[in-house]
């Protein structure tokens, strides 16, 4: 990682950004944007994240390697989030048809009841 | 590069394992060899524990109503076997182990990047280790491994907060242990070392390290929001209060699936040198295989859900998650094929390292492709939650991952002890694990598909000669097992020195002494070859 | 080789080498935490799908005012650690521990609102679960779930904060003996990461708690 010193200008302006941000973010939850409200919501956090991660964090004069790991948990997350949601947003919605055979005429076989519970 | 140094006996010589005595000395060790044989001793001795579960539960089934204890002790016997042989033996094995001894001699590094983390990890696990202990003197757990909810966090009255405490705390041991592997990895390579000229053990722990670092922490969130609905009676996943039961089955197994993969691939890692060393010929396709553990890693965080086919699951996400279960058999198989084509053609030697390998070879296929039964959405309707289940991970986890670890442990023994062991008792031993092996778990598949569940202390008379089959082969198992113990402890005093390289094998590790000055190289060696050599190393060496 | 005032750890072979793994080591723990975290982020992302009008009554509940405030208090507090971090780079002792110090007391001042101005509150107005529920309204089960994740999530985001607290108390006392210089300045730069991400953290939770659904 280079041992850069990023110039204090720049780190006030990045402050006076964020700050911006945030009052905006605030403000916006005010304002009727429908569905839109969480999305300009989750756009600015990210904005706001990118800024402290590139030039706080030194994100931008870091070695590739550091943002592989960044974007690799990132990445990660998302997949945890995707593929959780798409379970969860698409339950109830195949209705058995004539076609589906319960479990109890597969096990035709079925012990009788053993079960201590 | 290979030729062995002239070798002072091991008494009058300086290594790590003579430099500094006392109690002290070890536990506030920093060097990275006496942490891995710290965590070899811890790990046997959790091994024992859930070894000792294992035999009462079979001996338990060795009648249909039950032979030895009531079904709730039973459910706790299962519960601690899982956790134990989980948690505390299968998922450091070969990391904590041999991976921590290894890996900086590997890449010619004289220790890991962060040695004092090292440390701390091996008492992080300790805790941990110990807490899940004092769960099962004060009276067990009973949820299963598993844990899931609402009877882990509503309705069990065992106790599951110091077996969740436990296992939240070890995750922290294999967080840190990812992070020190990742980095010395990186960083810490010997001139000349480039990516491709790694063995292929470094690539398999590469791969392992970032399962750990990725999906450790899913499941220590998981424990502790169980543990906080425990404590304050609150309803995360109680469905009473708008909670779901699944969505901690997909935190869970966000972490517990790819932990199984940490299971295995530091395993295939080991099998990879063991089958170049044994039969001294160049690996085949090393990019194959060193791809092919990224990609187990990477895709093994994928395919969770196929162990929530019947819990709930929405039929699309099964069908998502079944076509990615088929796919993540598939570098696997890679792995498997690219070995044979190394054997092909070998010369092929069959000491006890060999041995260990050539059973995981065939004993991780079967488990492999019985994984793929699993995989398919209409055969695990039929056989979820069975013995089917059972017979399928105990053949990876005890047939393939414990095979490798004792191929590694005997394999590099002579590195870490600076002695041989006996091979003949060895490939007794291994023989006697593998018959008793297939003994024990073949007749779970049948007993599985003709439905007999698990986690059940009782079953109907139907099955009772498969049950018997299977116990007196765990009574095999177990002493293939006390076999090694034995004959390796006798060896730390008994047996012959090795010197360098008694295996006339490639690799950084076998160019210093045995065993190792603590800072493990006299001068940082340089490395100007592929790895995995043996056509020139068969030229500079007269095998005996 | 090895000398116990060396600058470089033994293990290493030069300051580049240990500057550059100390902090690819730092980045991986912040990865986990990006999963830990992102674990109850998964969660509450769930729920909300299910529950989504629950979630919103719930989230008018919270108070948004102190929440934005708290942000620019944390956001504060980064610009302070990278200030620090900076201090130390150039080797200003005097510098570095008044940004330290800044850095801490804006931490605290994040953490009292937290916990007595909004918990302490929350709690007197029957909104703790577990504790002291007593919330009547419209989806009232739910509306416990979600203020579940909010002490939950709140609660880990804040132990990390006193952690970091904790963590600076010990650097403070390391710079204000001297033990820091332009050669050797990496523990700072380190601190200063994870307290960034604890910020960035916080940009997630805010909108994520405080303004979901309709306040117009």
């Amino acid at each position: 990682m280079s041992e850069h010193i990023a110039p204090k200008k720049l780190y006030f302006f990045v402050f006076a950004s964020l700050l911006v941000l945030t009052l905006l973010t605030w403000q916006i939850a005010y304002v009727d944007l429908g569905q839109w409200n969480i999305v300009v919501a989750l756009a600015i956090a990210v904005g706001k994240a990118s800024l402290v991660a590139m030039f706080f964090m030194h994100l931008r004069w870091s070695g590739s390697m550091m943002r592989i790991v960044v974007c690799a948990a990132v990445f990660w997350l998302a997949i945890m989030i995707t593929l959780t949601l798409g379970d969860v947003l698409t339950r109830g919605r195949v209705v058995p048809s004539q076609g589906w055979h319960t479990s109890a005429a597969i096990l035709h076989t079925a012990a009788p009841a053993n079960q201590q519970r | 590069m290979s030729s062995p140094e002239v070798e002072l006996p091991i008494e009058s010589r300086v290594h790590y394992l003579n430099a500094g005595y006392g109690i002290k000395s070890w536990l506030l060790t920093t060097d990275h060899k006496r942490i891995g044989l710290m965590y070899l001793v811890s790990i046997t001795f959790f091994f024992c524990f859930g070894g000792i579960a294992a035999t009462l539960m079979r001996l338990n089934l060795l009648e249909p109503q039950g032979l030895l204890v009531e079904p709730e002790t039973y459910n706790k016997l299962f519960s601690m076997h899982g956790i134990i042989m989980v948690f505390f033996f299968l998922i450091p094995s070969i990391p904590a182990v041999l991976g921590n001894f290894l890996i900086p001699m590997m890449i010619g590094a004289r220790d890991v990047a962060f040695p004092r983390l090292n440390l701390l990890s091996w008492y992080v696990f300790m805790t941990g280790g110990l807490l899940a202990l004092y769960a099962v003197i004060a009276g067990g757990v009973d949820t299963g491994w598993t844990f899931y909810t609402p009877l882990s966090t509503a309705y069990s009255n065992t106790h599951v907060m110091a077996a969740a405490a436990g296992v939240f705390i070890a995750g922290f041991s294999s967080i840190l242990t990812g992070m020190n592997f990742v980095v010395t990895i990186h960083k810490m390579r010997a001139p000349g070392l480039s990516w491709f000229r790694l063995p292929l053990f470094i690539w398999a722990m590469y791969a392992t390290s970032i399962i750990f670092i990725l999906g450790t922490p899913v499941i220590a969130i998981s424990l502790a929001l169980v543990g906080l609905e425990r404590w304050f009676h609150v309803g995360i996943f109680d469905p009473a209060l708008g909670g779901d039961p699944l969505l901690f089955q997909h935190m869970f197994w966000f972490y517990s699936h790819p932990a199984v993969y940490v299971m295995i691939l530091p395993s295939m890692g080991v099998i990879s040198e063991l089958v170049t060393a044994f039969s001294k010929k160049k690996i085949f396709g090393y990019h194959f295989i060193a791809f092919s553990s990224i990609a187990i890693a990477a895709i093994g965080f994928l395919v969770w859900g196929h162990h929530m086919f019947i819990s709930g699951q929405s039929i699309y996400a099964g069908l998502v998650f079944s076509a990615l279960s088929f796919a993540v058999a598939i570098p696997s198989a890679i792995k498997v094929f690219n070995w044979t084509a190394t054997l092909y053609k070998g010369s092929i030697s069959y000491e006890a390292p060999m041995l260990y390998a050539l059973g995981f070879i065939g004993l991780f296929t079967i488990g492999g492709l019985t994984g793929l039964f699993l995989a398919t959405l209409a055969v695990d309707q039929h056989v979820h939650d069975t013995y089917f289940v059972v017979a399928h991970f105990h053949y990876i986890m005890v047939g393939g991952a414990v095979m490798g670890y004792l191929g590694g442990i005997h394999y590099w023994w002579p590195k870490i002890s600076g002695r041989l062991y006996p091979d003949g008792w060895a490939r007794v031993a291994a023989i006697i694990i593998f018959v008793g092996f297939n003994l024990t778990f073949f007749p779970q598949f049948i007993l599985g598909y003709l439905g007999m569940p698990r986690r059940y202390a009782v079953y109907p008379a139907e099955f009772h000669t498969l049950n018997v089959v299977s116990t007196a082969g765990a009574s095999i198992l177990g002493l293939g097992y006390v076999i090694p113990l034995v004959y390796l402890i006798w060896s730390m005093r008994y047996g012959p020195e090795a010197g360098p390289n008694p295996w006339h094998a490639t690799g950084l590790e076998w160019t210093t002494a045995s065993p190792p000055p603590t800072h493990n190289f006299e001068e940082t060696p340089v490395v100007t070859e592929e790895p995995y050599a043996y056509d020139r190393l068969a030229e500079e060496i007269q095998v005996v | 080789m090895s000398n116990s005032h060396a600058v470089v750890a033994e293990q290493f072979d030069d300051r580049a080498q240990q500057h550059e793994a100390s902090s690819l080591g730092m980045w991986i723990f912040l990865a986990t935490e990006i999963m830990f975290f992102g674990g109850l982020f998964t969660a509450y992302t769930v729920y909300r799908n299910i529950h989504t009008a629950a979630f919103e009554t719930a989230s008018h509940l919270l108070n948004a005012k102190l929440g934005a405030f708290n942000t620019a208090v944390l956001i504060c507090s980064s610009l302070t650690m990278a200030l620090a971090v900076q201090a130390a780079q150039m080797g200003k002792r005097k510098r570095l521990i008044t940004y330290l110090l800044s850095t801490m007391a804006l931490g605290l001042v994040f953490i009292y609102i937290k916990f007595i101005l909004e918990w302490h509150h929350d709690f007197l107005e029957g909104l703790a679960p577990g504790l002291h529920f007593t919330y009547a309204g419209p989806h009232a089960s739910r509306v416990e779930l979600f203020f579940c994740f909010y002490f939950i999530m709140t609660g880990v985001h804040a132990l990390h904060m006193i952690v970091g607290e904790g963590v600076m108390t010990v650097l403070l006392v390391m710079a204000w003996r001297g033990a820091f210089s332009q050669e050797r300045y990496n523990p700072i730069e380190m601190m200063g990461l994870y307290w960034h991400f604890v910020d960035i953290v916080w940009i997630f939770l805010f909108p994520l708690l405080y303004l979901l659904g309709a306040r117009f």
